[in-house]
């Protein structure tokens, strides 16, 4: 029941041919039925409960949006008052918010009912999910394989059809890199269309939050919730949002779609590549006009991100100190001991190692031949897309390079690991919206196969372009409606 | 690029995180790899103008009015040891 949309649970609950409460259930005893997928770092039972009972009045009453009574979780970087925030780390192992992120706020007031707080990569620093204090998360089509990161935990409640949708944050993928390896659809939002308020930061001018669900329509849903101006967030645009949802029937007909050369370069898994092709071809017979483009500085990407995000990660996670809350070491000799070993002890390797990174990058004597640069090449990349969107309306190519990996596949090389995001950094360099959706399988030996990810990106505020497309593709294909291990 | 202990000892030092002696050939490795990727950056002139943000758009004005509760005490609440409405460190100076 939980695997159903977001649409059809919402009609159903109008029927009344079931309620909250009993969606609620049906999560939960999911939940705890695939538990070994570690998708949950924090379930609320007790709190969800409340929530579908109020979900029931409200419906009862006739006065309820389309996410009112809809199981959902939200990403463990979400601050949520009274139930922990860990963002994956030790060093906010027992760390209780005192106020809640714009995303609660707006979720609750749309009456969804939050089923728990999700696995990520610590900090949401990763793409496999193996960078977690709680423990790798599972792809619910592959035990044996990453669900990407750092949105992995969303990604997997979903796909697994624990809940209908979850939030998730992407910095250089994290949102779309999860949602291909899972076969779900996956939102990043246009950078300030939706509030950073008590989101916590990992890299400032790339941190976007967004949705994970089963398909456009839902994302839309989902976005019409979330979207919108925050004064408490200064990065928070002002700019009205589009009916994301009325937009949905836009057809294809006439969209030029741009076939950026460098996303379907030598890198591609002939898998990949040829499920792409599919969806292209499927495009184009819905109307689309497929243009070839270039975007000539695609390979500075990978380079300028792995200096920006770690600089601003460096400086945001300075906050960190063992003093005010979080992680602190026992017995500590002076304040510079109290200091270095309470992050020592809190921050895991991949996070300690950006933060070198970063802290060298930022530091006297490098700050022009490291960060100066990269803030050069994130302007020839930004202009890459600017050119483009000359020529076309949407860009199209495969999310990711490869299929899901094996767990331990690339935790011993963390550049192998950084090159998973070659076709999702970009994007939040240039900050535009884009979108993964499911565009097909790779057999495997299994059986079942592997989902592959189809990626539109949209000029700025274009989301409603971008999912109005996504959903025509999904009306005449049926990926993402196909579920793991059923 | 290859990165000297010595190096990863200072930057260690400025981003306060301890280090071991035994993690420094590990952790100089990974660094070193790590920035070789940025060396990938050269090409790009100096007479591009550098972006920090993805919208050129000034700080929004906000009317100067008090909206800030006293959340004194459920901030505190989180730190490891206060005493008196203070936070409470090693004493930094004898």
């Amino acid at each position: 029941m939980a695997s159903r949309t977001v649409a059809q649970l919402a009609q159903d609950l109008r029927a009344q041919r079931t309620s909250a409460a009993a969606l609620l259930d049906a999560s939960l005893a999911r939940a705890d039925a695939l538990a070994a997928l570690n998708a949950f770092i924090t379930v609320d039972a007790t709190g969800a409960r409340a929530a579908a009972a109020r979900a029931d009045a409200s419906l009862q009453q006739g006065r309820a949006s389309a996410l009112c009574g809809i199981p959902f979780a939200h990403k463990d970087i979400f601050c949520t008052s009274g139930i922990r925030t860990t963002c994956a780390s030790r060093m906010l192992g027992n760390f209780v918010a005192p106020y809640d992120a714009a995303a609660v706020e707006r979720l609750r007031d749309n009456g969804a009912v939050m089923l728990g707080k999700t696995n990520m990569d610590e900090f949401a620093m990763g793409s496999s999910n193996e960078n977690s204090a709680f423990g790798p998360v599972r792809n619910p089509w592959d035990a044996a394989r990453v669900p990407g990161g750092s949105s992995g935990g969303s990604a997997a409640a979903v796909a697994a059809g624990i809940v209908s949708f979850a939030t998730g944050t992407d910095t250089g993928g994290s949102i779309r890199q999860p949602a291909a390896f899972c076969g779900i659809t996956g939102l990043k939002p246009t950078y300030g269309r939706v509030s950073r308020w008590g989101m916590i930061a990992f890299a400032s001018s790339l941190d976007c939050g967004g949705v994970l669900a089963r398909s456009a329509e839902d994302c839309a849903h989902v976005l019409a919730a979330m979207a919108g101006h925050d004064a408490r967030d200064a990065t928070s645009v002002e700019r009205p949002c589009d009916d994301y949802v009325a937009a949905l029937s836009t057809t294809l007909k006439g969209i030029r779609v741009g076939i950026a050369r460098e996303y379907l370069g030598a890198g591609v898994e002939a898998g990949v590549a040829a499920a792409v092709q599919a969806a292209l071809a499927q495009l184009e017979k819905l109307g689309a006009r497929l243009v070839d483009i270039t975007l000539p500085n695609a390979a500075l990407a990978i380079p300028a991100y792995y200096v920006i995000a770690p600089a601003e990660a460096s400086s945001n996670l300075a906050r960190y100190d063992g003093v005010r809350y979080g992680q602190r070491c026992a017995e500590p000799k002076s304040l510079e001991d109290l200091y270095t070993r309470s992050r020592a002890e809190g921050f895991g390797a991949e996070v300690q190692r950006r933060i070198l990174v970063g802290t060298y990058a930022l530091s006297a004597g490098y700050y022009d031949a490291y960060y100066l640069r990269a803030q050069r090449a994130r302007r020839l990349i930004a202009n890459d897309f600017v050119e483009a969107f000359t020529q076309v309306d949407l860009i199209a190519g495969p999310t990711t390079p490869t299929t899901a990996f094996r767990l331990g596949e690339k935790t011993g090389d963390p550049l192998a690991m950084y090159a998973a995001d070659v076709n999702t950094v970009a994007v939040n360099l240039a900050g535009l919206p884009a979108i993964s959706l499911p565009a097909g399988f790779v057999p495997t030996e299994s059986g079942v196969g592997l989902p592959v990810g189809l990626q539109l990106i949209a000029p700025a505020f274009a989301e409603a372009r971008l999912l109005a497309a996504a959903h025509q593709f999904q009306q005449a294909t049926d990926f993402h409606l196909r579920e793991p291990g059923s | 690029m290859s990165i000297d202990h010595a190096t990863v000892r200072h930057i260690a030092r400025l981003a306060r995180l301890a280090v071991a002696e035994e993690e420094l050939p590990r952790l100089a490795g990974e660094l070193g790899r790590v920035l070789e990727l940025a060396d990938q950056l050269a090409v790009t002139g100096a007479d591009v103008e550098p972006m920090a943000h993805p919208h050129e758009q000034t700080l929004a004005w906000r009317p100067d009015l008090v909206t800030e509760t006293d959340r004194a005490d459920a901030l505190l609440a989180l730190a490891p040891e206060t005493r008196g409405g203070l936070y409470l460190v090693p004493k930094v100076i004898e």
